[in-house]
C-alpha cells in the first residue's frame, strides 16, 4: 500500500454548512488550529436553500418575546421529546448569535427603526424569525464564509500564509473517522479528494461532524445530493450512537412536477394566503381531514374558511392550515385513494382565489420558482404538489452543553446531523439557529478539549490500509473475472458487478414507499429485508474509469452511509409503537405518554466497526431504550399542568 | 408508444469530456421527457450510458451556483436551463466553463474565484457598536442586499472577457462577482474600513483592476439570479473611483498634500 | 480562448444562435449616424428655417452663423472661426454620448469587437480595458454630463422659440415644434438617465436615510437610468430627425404645417 499522506490539525469539521462554518469559526478563534471537510465547493452547503429565517426572541416586532416563550414552543413543537436542555441552551442563546453574524457583515430586512425585522412562523407565538426576503440560508453561508475569509487574511498578515491556522479542503468526503487503537480517542479522518482520488489523513485529537442529514435515502425529497448520512454513518462506525432516527419530518408541500424539481418545497405561506388544496375531481378534500382535536378550531364550511382569510377574530381557520404532519397525511391518502393530480400530487391553487397581480406580489419567489422550473404560471394554473422528505429530526446523540458525541472522546456533532434538539418535530426557523447555537457550542468545547490533551493521540497505519481498501473496493467488485469478461458471465463466474445508480434508486423506493409518512409494520419489516438485500448487493457495487472525479464511484461509497442510516429509521419506527410529531404508525395512531421518556438508540451490531461479517437478516443495528432525563423544575413551571397532562407520565408530573 | 411519443423523445447531444491532457466532444443520444433540465439529461447519461461522466452540482433549484456549464456556447446553470427552450432537432453541445482550468469533463477548477475572493478586504465592524447595537434603515442595506442575492456560480467571471480571452489579465482583474463584493461593502451603511484608512474605492482600481472592465454587460447577461451588477455595482463603483482619482480638486489636494509630508 | 489547463476547445465560441445580429445592428445604426451628422455638421448651410434652429448649430457661437432673431447666436468666437459653427458646439454632445456608458458598450462591441458578443472570443491578442490612455479619459464622463446640461437648457430654449411663427409672433405651433418638443424630452430623459448624474444625485451617498429628498431623485433616476440605452438611441434619432426637418424646411422641400 502506497503511503497516503498526512497532515496534522487540532479540530477537523466534516461538512461547510451552517453549523460546521460557525463551529470552525469558534474553534479557530479559541485558537486551535482548524480543517475544514465538505463534498462541495465552500459557500454550496445545502444551508442556502433554508428560506424562512432564523428563530431569535430578539423581541424587535412583538417585546414580549423572550427566551422562555420561544423554549416554550420548541418543547410544544416536538412533542415534549426535545432534550430539554439543548432546547433551552438554544433559545437562550439564539439572539446573541444572530446580532453577531450582523458584526461579520450580514445585512437582515429591517424593521422602521433599524433593528433586524421578524417574522411570524407557524409555531412560534410572537413574530421571531430574522430573514433576508426568501434567502436567509444563503446570508447565513455568505456572511459565515466572509467570516472565514477574514479570520484567514488575518493569518495572512501575521504568518503570510492564508491558511495557516483555518483551511477549506473542498470537495473532499471523507470515509472514516480513525481512533488511538489505545484509548479509543478520536485521532483524525480519512478522505479523498472528490477531484483527484487521492486519499489523505487528517490526524486531529478533535472531529466535528456537521454534515447535515439523510434525505437522500428517499425518492422524494427537499435536500441535495450531500445529504447521504455520512456524519449519523461515520459516528456509527466510530462506536457512537444514533438517537431517535425514526423523526423524519415530512414537509407537505413539495414540487411534484418536473422530475428535475421534485421535491423542492412550496413554502407554507402559500396556504397562509389563501392556497387550496383540491383533488382531481376538484374537492377541497382537508375538510374530510380534521382530527377530533382539531374539530373546534378550524372551519366546517368553505365558506366559513375562506371569511377567516379577512376575519380571524370570527370564524376558524381553513383545514388546509392544519399542523404539516396532518396536511401530509391527507394529501398522501387522496393520491393513495386515486384522487391525485396526474403527476402523483395533488392540486395547490392560488389562481382562483387571488388576481394575478396581488399573487405576483405576495408570492414572488414561488410565481418565480414555477416560472423557470416548471414553466409554470401559478396566477393562471395550480400547482402539483406532495409531501416531500425534508428533515431527520433524530441524528448524534450529544451532551447537550458541550456538543460532545457519547461515549467517542473527541466527538463531537452539531447541526441537523445531531439529535434531540428539536425532540419529534422541528419548528420552521429553528434549524438556522441551531446550527449557529450549537456550531460554536462544538467548536468552543472540541478546541478545548485539543487544547487540554497532553499527548496527541496515535493512528496506526493498519487502520488507513483498511480505510483506504474499503474506498477502493467499487473498482475491484465482486464482479465478473475482467481476462474472462469476452467469454459472457458464465465463463467470468461471478454475477455481474452491480449498478450503484440502480441500487441508490431502489433504496429511495423503498424508503419512500416503506417507511415513509404513514408507517406500518407489515412495510417496514419489508423495508428491513429489502435493505438487507441492498446491503448484500451494494458489496457488488462496481464503477467504471479512475479515480479522478468520478461519480459513480463516490456514489458507490455514499451507499453505505445510506444503507446504514436508513436501516436505523427502519428499525427505530418499527420499534416505536405510537405516532408522535414525525413518525406516524397507521397501527398505532396515538401518542402514547408511557413512550415520551423512552429515546431509542442505535448502535453498530459489531462494535468494532466493521461491516464485513454483518448477518444479511438480523442487520447492522441493535437498538437500545435509554429513558430521558427528568425536566428540570423551573423550566416545567414555564407550562400551564392541563397543557403538561397530556404529554408527560403520572409519575412525572408528581415529581 | 402513441402516448409516450408526445412526451418523451431521443435528443442529441455532444458532451465535452477529457481532462488537462486533451479531450473532445463526445456524440450521445439520450431519452430526454417533459419538463426536464439539461441536468437532468446529463444525470441520464450518468447513470446509463457514461456513468464517470464528472459533473459538478447541488441543489437542482437554482440557489446554490455548483453546476455552471456551458450550453451551446453559453454560459448556463444546468438545472435551470429547461430542454422545452430548445427545438427537438437541435444538437446540444455541453462543455465545460471555458475561461477556468479544466479539471475533467464539466468539471473546472475554480480556485481562480476563491483566490480573488480573499483578496478583498472583509467588512470591517464600527468601533463602539457591540451585536445587538447596529441600526440600520432598510434603504440604506437595499444596494447591498441586492450583491448579496449572488449564489457565487461564477458565470460571471467565466463569461467576462476581460479574463476569459486574456488568460494574462486573471492577476490584475478580480472580475464582475468580487468587484461587486468591493460595491457591496463600500456601500454597507456601517462598514468602517474609511475610518481604518482604507479607501475602497481607490482599491477597486488600484488593487482589483476595476479599469480593465469596459461595461460590456456580458455579467450582467448571464447573472441567473438576475442581478444588475454592471449599473448597479460596477458603474457606480466606477463613478465612485472617480470621485477619488478624476475630481481635479481632490487630486490637487493630494498632490499639495504629498508635498508637504515628503 | 488559450489559457493554462483551459478544456481543449479550438473554435473561438460554440453559439448556435444569431449572435452577431446584435453588435451588427448597433455598428450599422451608429454608422449611419456618423455619416449623417458629419455632412450636416460640415455643410454648414440649411440649418435655420424660422423659427427653427437645427439642434446641431445650437447655440450658434461664431459670426459666421446665420441671424436668428432671439435665438442663441453668441458671437463668442467673432469673425476668425472660418468653419462650420456646428464643430463648435457638437463637441460637447459628441463628448457626453462618446463618453457615456451605454454608447461604449455599442461601439466596443460594435466597432471595436472587446467583445463581439458574450462568450465569442475577440480577435485580439492584447487588452488593457479603461486602464490607459486613452481609454483612461473615459473617466471624464461626468465632466461632459455637466457640459451637456446647459446645452440640453439652450435646446429647451430652442423649443420655446419654436412657439413662435415664420415671423417671429408668440403663441403658434407647427409640425416642427411637434418634432421639436418630442426630441427635447428624449434628451432631457436620455441626459438625466445618465450613470454620471445618478451618482452625483444620490448614488454616492452611504446613507440615503439621512438625505430623503437625495433618496427621492435617485429613486426617480434609477427608473429612468434602467431604460438608459432605449433612450440613447431615441434622442439619438430625434436629434437627427429634428435636424433633418430644419433641413427639408430651410432647403424649401416643403414647407412647415402650421397647426395654428
Amino acid at each position: 500500500m502506497t503511503t497516503v499522506e498526512r497532515q496534522q490539525w487540532d479540530v477537523v469539521v466534516v461538512g461547510a454548512g451552517g453549523a460546521g462554518l460557525r463551529a470552525a469559526i469558534e474553534a479557530r478563534a479559541q485558537g486551535a488550529r482548524t480543517a475544514v471537510i465538505c463534498k462541495s465547493l465552500f459557500g454550496k452547503a445545502h444551508t442556502v436553500m433554508a428560506e424562512g429565517g432564523i428563530a431569535a426572541s430578539m423581541g424587535n416586532v412583538n417585546d414580549g418575546d423572550n427566551w422562555q416563550v420561544h423554549f416554550r414552543d420548541t418543547m410544544r413543537g416536538g412533542k415534549f421529546l426535545n432534550q430539554w436542555r439543548m432546547a433551552e441552551l438554544h433559545a437562550q442563546e439564539a439572539p446573541d448569535r444572530v446580532w453577531e453574524l450582523e458584526t461579520w457583515g450580514a445585512l437582515f430586512d429591517r424593521t422602521k427603526d433599524g433593528r433586524i425585522s421578524q417574522r411570524n412562523f407557524g409555531g412560534h407565538e410572537y413574530p421571531r424569525l430574522a430573514h433576508v426576503g426568501d434567502r436567509t440560508g444563503l446570508e447565513l453561508i455568505r456572511t459565515l464564509q466572509q467570516k472565514i475569509v477574514s479570520l484567514q487574511q488575518e493569518d495572512f498578515k501575521e504568518h503570510g500564509d492564508y491558511e495557516a491556522g483555518l483551511k477549506v479542503f473542498q470537495e473532499c468526503t471523507v470515509t472514516r473517522i480513525l481512533k488511538d487503537d489505545v484509548d479509543g480517542k478520536v485521532a483524525g479522518v480519512f478522505s479523498y479528494e472528490r477531484e483527484s482520488g487521492r486519499f489523505f489523513v487528517i490526524e486531529a485529537p478533535t472531529v466535528i461532524l456537521a454534515t447535515g442529514g439523510i434525505g437522500k435515502s428517499f425518492k422524494v425529497t427537499s435536500n441535495s445530493w450531500e445529504y447521504t448520512g455520512d456524519g449519523h454513518a461515520l459516528a456509527l462506525l466510530a462506536g457512537a450512537p444514533l438517537m431517535n432516527m425514526e423523526f423524519v419530518q415530512f414537509h407537505p408541500t413539495g414540487m411534484v412536477w418536473p422530475p428535475s424539481v421534485k421535491g423542492i418545497l412550496v413554502t407554507e405561506s402559500v396556504r397562509g394566503d389563501g392556497g387550496v388544496l383540491r383533488n382531481s375531481e376538484g374537492k377541497r378534500f382537508m375538510f374530510d381531514y380534521i382530527p377530533d382535536v382539531f374539530k373546534e378550531k378550524y372551519a366546517e364550511s368553505e365558506e366559513e374558511g375562506d371569511r377567516w382569510y379577512e376575519d380571524p377574530d370570527r370564524n376558524r381557520r381553513p383545514p388546509e392550515l392544519l399542523p404539516r404532519d396532518e396536511v401530509a397525511r391527507a394529501i398522501n391518502s387522496e393520491v393513495k385513494a386515486g384522487r391525485g393530480s396526474p403527476h402523483g400530487g395533488v392540486f395547490l391553487d392560488v389562481s382562483t382565489r387571488m388576481p394575478a397581480d396581488v399573487i405576483r406580489r405576495r408570492l414572488p419567489s414561488m410565481y418565480h420558482q414555477f416560472k423557470e422550473l416548471a414553466d409554470v404560471d401559478i396566477t393562471a394554473e395550480a400547482m402539483e404538489v406532495g409531501p416531500t422528505c425534508h428533515y431527520v429530526m433524530g441524528g448524534i446523540a450529544v451532551e447537550s452543553d458541550t456538543a460532545a458525541a457519547l461515549g467517542v472522546p473527541g466527538l463531537y456533532a452539531a447541526g441537523e446531523v445531531a439529535g434531540g434538539m428539536h425532540g419529534s418535530n422541528r419548528l420552521g426557523g429553528n434549524s438556522l439557529s441551531d446550527l449557529l447555537v450549537f456550531g460554536r457550542r462544538a467548536g468552543l468545547h472540541a478546541a478545548q478539549y485539543a487544547a487540554s490533551l497532553a499527548e496527541r493521540p496515535v493512528i496506526e497505519e493498519t487502520q488507513i490500509d483498511l480505510a483506504a481498501a474499503e474506498a477502493l473496493r467499487p473498482f475491484s467488485a465482486e464482479g465478473p473475472d475482467e481476462s474472462l469478461v469476452d467469454e459472457g458471465p458464465v465463463a467470468s463466474g461471478a454475477k455481474p458487478a452491480e449498478n450503484p445508480y440502480t441500487l441508490h434508486q431502489e433504496l429511495q423506493q423503498a424508503m419512500n414507499d416503506l417507511v415513509g409518512i404513514i408507517r406500518r409494520e407489515e412495510e417496514m419489516a419489508t423495508a428491513l429485508k429489502k435493505l438487507a438485500e441492498l446491503r448484500v448487493r451494494a458489496r457488488r457495487a462496481g464503477v467504471e474509469g479512475h479515480r479522478q472525479f468520478n461519480p459513480g464511484w463516490h456514489l458507490a461509497l455514499d451507499m453505505r452511509n445510506m444503507l446504514l442510516v436508513s436501516e436505523c429509521i427502519a428499525r427505530s419506527a418499527l420499534e416505536r409503537t405510537e405516532s408522535r410529531g414525525g413518525h406516524t404508525r397507521e397501527d398505532y395512531p396515538g401518542m402514547d405518554r408511557a413512550w415520551r421518556r423512552v429515546n431509542l438508540l442505535c448502535n453498530l451490531a459489531d462494535p468494532t466497526g466493521g461491516l464485513a461479517a454483518t448477518d444479511p437478516v438480523r442487520g447492522q443495528i441493535r437498538l437500545v431504550r435509554k429513558e430521558t432525563e427528568p425536566i428540570r423544575p423551573d423550566l416545567l413551571a414555564l407550562f400551564e399542568k392541563e397543557e403538561l397532562v397530556k404529554y408527560l407520565a403520572e409519575e412525572e408530573l408528581f415529581e | 408508444m402513441s402516448t409516450a411519443a408526445s412526451t418523451s423523445y431521443e435528443a442529441h447531444f455532444k458532451v465535452w469530456r477529457g481532462d488537462t491532457d486533451g479531450g473532445g466532444l463526445e456524440d450521445f443520444t439520450v431519452e430526454v421527457n417533459d419538463g426536464e433540465v439539461v441536468l437532468d439529461i446529463i444525470h441520464r447519461l450518468q447513470a446509463t450510458q457514461a456513468p464517470d461522466l464528472a459533473v459538478r452540482w447541488n441543489c437542482k433549484a437554482g440557489k446554490c451556483g455548483s453546476c455552471s456549464a456551458e450550453i451551446n456556447g453559453r454560459p448556463r446553470l444546468l438545472c435551470m436551463t429547461r430542454m422545452s427552450t430548445f427545438s427537438r432537432e437541435e444538437t446540444l453541445t455541453v462543455t465545460p466553463l471555458r475561461a477556468f482550468p479544466v479539471v475533467r469533463d464539466l468539471v473546472t477548477d475554480v480556485g481562480f474565484n476563491y483566490t480573488k475572493a480573499r483578496e478583498v478586504t472583509s467588512f470591517v465592524p464600527p468601533q463602539g457598536l457591540g451585536p445587538g447595537e447596529y441600526r440600520m434603515m432598510q434603504e440604506d442595506v437595499d444596494r447591498s442586499q441586492e450583491f448579496r442575492k449572488c449564489i457565487e456560480c461564477f458565470l460571471c467571471q467565466d463569461t467576462c472577457h476581460v479574463v476569459r480571452d486574456h488568460e494574462e489579465n486573471k492577476g490584475a482583474f478580480a472580475g464582475p462577482r468580487f468587484l461587486m463584493r468591493v460595491a457591496e461593502l463600500d456601500m454597507h451603511p456601517l462598514d468602517a474600513a474609511a475610518e481604518e484608512g482604507l479607501d475602497r474605492k481607490k482599491t477597486a482600481q488600484d488593487e482589483h483592476g476595476l479599469g480593465y472592465c469596459n461595461i460590456t454587460k456580458c455579467c450582467t447577461e448571464v447573472c441567473p439570479e438576475h442581478i444588475k451588477i454592471t449599473d448597479n455595482a460596477l458603474i457606480p463603483l466606477k463613478e465612485r473611483a472617480v470621485d477619488r482619482k478624476y475630481d481635479p480638486l481632490v487630486w490637487l489636494g493630494n498632490k499639495i498634500r504629498r508635498r508637504t509630508e515628503s | 480562448m488559450r489559457g493554462a489547463g483551459r478544456a481543449a476547445i479550438a473554435a473561438p465560441h460554440l453559439r448556435t444562435d444569431r449572435w452577431w445580429l446584435q453588435p451588427a445592428a448597433t455598428a450599422a445604426g451608429l454608422l449611419a449616424f456618423i455619416v449623417y451628422s458629419t455632412w450636416r455638421a460640415f455643410a454648414n448651410a440649411d440649418y435655420y428655417a424660422a423659427p427653427y434652429v437645427s439642434p446641431f448649430y445650437s447655440p450658434c457661437l461664431a459670426e459666421n452663423c446665420e441671424p436668428m432673431k432671439g435665438g442663441p447666436n453668441w458671437e463668442i468666437f467673432g469673425s476668425w472661426w472660418g468653419l462650420s459653427p456646428a464643430l463648435l458646439i457638437l463637441i460637447f454632445p459628441l463628448g457626453f454620448r462618446l463618453t457615456c456608458y451605454y454608447y461604449r458598450k455599442a461601439y466596443y462591441r460594435g466597432f471595436w469587437a472587446s467583445p463581439p458578443a458574450c462568450a465569442v472570443a475577440e480577435p485580439h491578442k492584447k487588452y488593457s480595458g479603461e486602464t490607459k490612455f486613452p481609454l483612461i479619459f473615459q473617466n471624464m464622463h461626468r465632466y461632459f454630463f455637466y457640459a451637456a446640461v446647459p446645452v440640453a437648457g439652450i435646446l429647451t430654449y430652442d423649443t420655446v422659440l419654436a412657439f413662435r411663427d415664420e415671423d417671429y409672433a408668440w403663441g403658434h405651433m407647427g409640425l416642427g415644434t411637434l418634432v421639436f418638443l418630442v426630441n427635447i424630452v428624449l434628451i432631457w430623459a436620455y441626459t438625466l438617465s445618465c450613470h454620471s448624474c445618478r451618482h452625483i444625485v444620490g448614488g454616492k451617498l452611504k446613507h440615503f436615510s439621512k438625505h430623503p429628498v437625495r433618496y427621492r431623485m435617485w429613486q426617480w433616476i434609477g427608473k429612468l437610468n434602467a431604460r438608459h440605452m432605449l433612450l440613447a438611441w431615441a434622442s439619438l434619432i430625434s436629434v437627427a430627425l429634428a435636424d433633418f426637418y430644419v433641413y427639408l424646411v430651410a432647403s424649401g422641400v416643403f414647407d412647415d404645417p402650421r397647426f395654428f
